[in-house]
């Protein structure tokens, strides 16, 4: 007679896994991907691809050489954030070479440094992503213009976004279409409003994110310019036009939502995302930079701890 | 539909064996009958080597408050008393019996008469499930007796019976709700007659459509019964959720179900209080499901009490498949792993559940990535994942501050879990250094 396994229970389990979900993000990312390469051409590709690329050679390599532990680069989880981390900066021909360094620094000090996969407290894609934005002031604010669909040369003219010439005093020089759609200079994969809320919708169709955080996160930043909009048109930009450009879409739908480093109950999430809308907000209008979403969501990260140990999700009996 | 309002998971139902009626297991020719069948001190035996007993002899004493009678499932004479290894492998004094012929108590009603009348007082009626050794049969096997017996300063509002059947597989309440509609109806009356409710409400899934009809139209010829469609989802029948579902009220915690004015009883029990009250049959018998997906047939059986696992299974599939890798007692959320097959079955037992090797296995344990998804599906409102980090770390203190003695042990979060870490086996091991904790401290 052969030995009965003793677990305890239950002696069921669902079907969920973590590589299911971190390949569910990165086919959630693909519509925006896809929208980048339509706009950017195979720059965007490109990019995207040695950004995809490093991440996973990073983790494998430190997990092989420093940790010296199984390699878990087949989760999916260093595929999003090479993704993520592509989709922040321009797709440029200089950032061919500069995204290695944010792939590094994301997969090294972002998420390997911690621990790997779970431990860390800060997004390591926006952890890169903010390292080349300090490091490489120049190459990550030098836009491609959006010319036409699929253009195929590598040497594109190169322009502000919305944000960076509102900034400048100027008007965004876009309409609230091509926000939407992401006819707009920008970060390759945050243009297109429409392709990554698409992304968005089969995340929450597959309960891998909840409405909590984007909903919180565009809507304060949605009422917060408003509000200062009606207060002076002239000065602040119309509301929204402020949530199609720049990264809040992204940010809110992708990058705050990251289990990890976001809060774990609902009351929680809120919070969280109220403060990710808010810190956006102060950042673009009254900060040195003219896009805050990275800089809001990393601030909000560092507090999660704080929100998940005041936030407790409501008992039953109580 | 009702159901309860917080957490919960959909496990796939496997209800395979709903189509097998409720077949007579043989007795085997030696019974081993365990002395602490339900929750509580084991009863003392009244018998000794050599006597003669009949079916439905009292053998076993309950001479403490909180324990129950236990009664000879066959007739014969008694080989030994010596403790035995149940069936997870805990030793049990229990009481050996040489099975001769099937001799039955006079006593015993054997007609298939059904008796509808009940004179009895509820004082009588709690004396007679306390002599008959009724004990509740959703799993915990607390003494029917004590259950029925209001404390002073309590007042019952609500009867609840519990037929949701929400775990997985598990078939033989639905059976006995097709095969014995009226019997339990009348089982309901006379628990809601001792609890002196006005109304007693039997709450079933609705992936069980048939029973529901059959049962509502064998509670329109009875006063009080109610039944109560409950959205299919588990922990449906856990006690606390099905009072929420049915009441709407809230055990607060470290609180019992009368506190809230409710007593909840599974609906084998009010079967079992049918016979015993109107036929003074005591609990000498399971009715059980044997399934498994991968066995050639599936079954529901009514077998003695005291019948081994592996008779059970040789009268049934015949023998396991050479490819079974665990054998459940219970459901696959609560149920709990068989070590030891030549063990006894007991008052409360529901179900041989065959896993095959594959499908018993465990998942390698992934890193948290702090989804969340344990939380969303505790029906208890804890946070499964900070319990798992401070059990490691050894905090037993904010273990405790993090409310664990709430926890059910339902298992939703260990099922729901995308790195397959074993949460609820961590929970446990929280709440014995808890308790153990505690008890220090006292």
């Amino acid at each position: 007679m052969n030995l009965l396994n003793i677990s305890g229970s239950p002696h069921v389990h669902s079907d969920e896994s973590t590589k299911k979900i971190m390949w569910r993000v990165n086919l959630a990312l693909v519509p925006a991907l896809l929208v980048a390469i339509a706009y950017f051409g195979l720059n965007a590709l490109l990019v995207s691809l040695i950004a995809v690329a490093s991440c996973v050679l990073f983790q494998w390599l430190i997990e092989k050489f420093i940790l010296k532990v199984p390699t878990t680069v087949g989760d999916g989880s260093a595929v999003i954030t090479g993704l993520l981390l592509a989709f922040n900066v321009p797709s440029t021909v200089d950032m061919m070479w500069i995204v290695v360094i944010g792939a590094l620094v994301a997969m090294g000090i972002g998420k390997m440094a911690f621990g790997g996969l779970g431990k860390n407290p800060f997004n390591p894609a926006l952890v890169g992503r903010v390292f080349l934005l300090i490091s490489f002031p120049v190459q990550m604010t030098t836009w491609p213009v959006v010319d036409g669909i699929f253009p195929m040369n590598f040497d594109v003219a190169t322009g502000a976004t919305p944000l960076g010439a509102f900034k400048e005093g100027s008007l965004p020089g876009v309409t609230l279409m091509d926000a939407f759609l992401g006819h707009m200079g920008g970060s390759l994969g945050e243009v297109s409003a429409l392709a990554i809320l698409l992304g968005a919708c089969y995340l929450l169709w597959k309960k891998i994110i909840t409405w909590h955080i984007p909903v919180s996160f565009i809507g304060t930043a949605l009422i917060f310019s408003a509000i200062l909009w009606l207060v002076n048109p002239e000065q602040y930009m119309d509301p929204l036009m402020t949530i199609f450009t720049g990264g809040i879409m992204l940010g809110a739908c992708f990058m705050a939502t990251d289990m990890v480093t976001s809060p774990m109950s609902k009351s929680g999430q809120l919070i969280f995302g109220f403060g990710c809308g808010l810190l956006t907000i102060i950042i673009r209008n009254w900060g040195a930079y003219p896009e805050g979403v990275s800089f809001a969501i990393l601030l909000m990260n560092s507090v999660t701890p704080l929100i998940n140990r005041w936030c407790k999700p409501a008992r039953f009996a109580n | 539909m009702k159901t309860f309002k917080m957490g919960g998971v959909h496990p796939e139902e496997n209800k395979i064996s709903n189509d097998a009626a409720i077949q007579v297991v043989p007795v085997s020719a030696q019974m081993v009958v365990l002395m602490n069948q339900h929750l509580g001190a084991p009863a003392t035996p009244v018998v000794q080597k050599g006597d003669k007993v009949k079916v439905g002899q009292l053998i076993g004493e309950a001479q403490t408050f909180m324990c129950a009678n236990v009664h000879s499932p066959v007739s014969g004479t008694v080989l030994k008393i010596e403790p035995v290894k149940d069936a997870f492998g805990l030793l049990k004094p229990a009481v050996h019996i040489t099975v001769e012929g099937d001799e039955w108590m006079d006593t015993i009603d054997r007609t298939p008469d059904i008796k509808r009348q009940c004179d009895l007082e509820p004082a009588a009626i709690v004396s007679k499930l306390k002599e008959m050794g009724i004990v509740g049969l959703g799993g915990a096997t607390f003494p029917a007796h004590i259950k029925y017996s209001v404390p002073e300063g309590k007042k019952a509002e609500y009867l609840i019976i519990n037929a949701a059947e929400c775990e997985p597989y598990l078939t033989s309440d639905y059976r006995v709700m097709m095969e014995h509609a009226e019997e339990v109806c009348i089982g309901v009356s006379i628990l809601r007659k001792a609890l002196g409710v006005p109304n007693a409400y039997i709450g079933i899934e609705s992936n069980k459509p048939q029973a529901i009809a059959k049962m509502q139209e064998m509670a329109r010829q009875f006063e009080g019964i109610v039944i109560e469609p409950l959205k299919v989802k588990y922990p449906q029948g856990a006690e606390k959720q099905l009072i929420n579902a049915v009441t709407g009220r809230k055990v607060p915690s470290g609180k019992l179900p009368i506190d809230v004015g409710c007593v909840v009883s599974n609906l084998g029990t009010a079967f079992a209080v049918y016979e015993a009250i109107q036929k003074n049959k005591p609990l000498i018998e399971n009715i059980l499901t044997v399934t498994g997906k991968k066995l050639p047939t599936q079954h529901n059986c009514l077998v003695r009490i005291g019948t081994t696992y592996n008779d059970i299974i040789k009268h049934t599939i015949g023998e396991l498949p050479a490819t079974t890798g665990k054998v459940i007692s219970g459901g696959t959320m609560m149920g709990k792993a068989v070590v030891n097959l030549d063990a006894p079955t007991v008052k409360g037992n529901s179900s041989v559940l065959v896993m095959d090797g594959d499908e018993a296995r465990r998942n390698p344990e992934m890193a948290c990535i702090r989804c969340g998804k344990c939380m969303n599906a505790c029906p208890m409102g804890l946070e499964p994942y900070l319990f798992s980090a401070l059990v490691k770390a050894g905090r037993t203190e904010e273990v405790q501050q993090n409310n664990i003695l709430d926890c059910i042990e339902c298992g939703c979060c260990f099922f729901s879990c995308p790195a397959n870490k074993p949460l609820t086996d961590e929970i446990r091991l929280g709440k014995n250094r808890v308790r153990a904790m505690m008890a220090a401290k006292k």
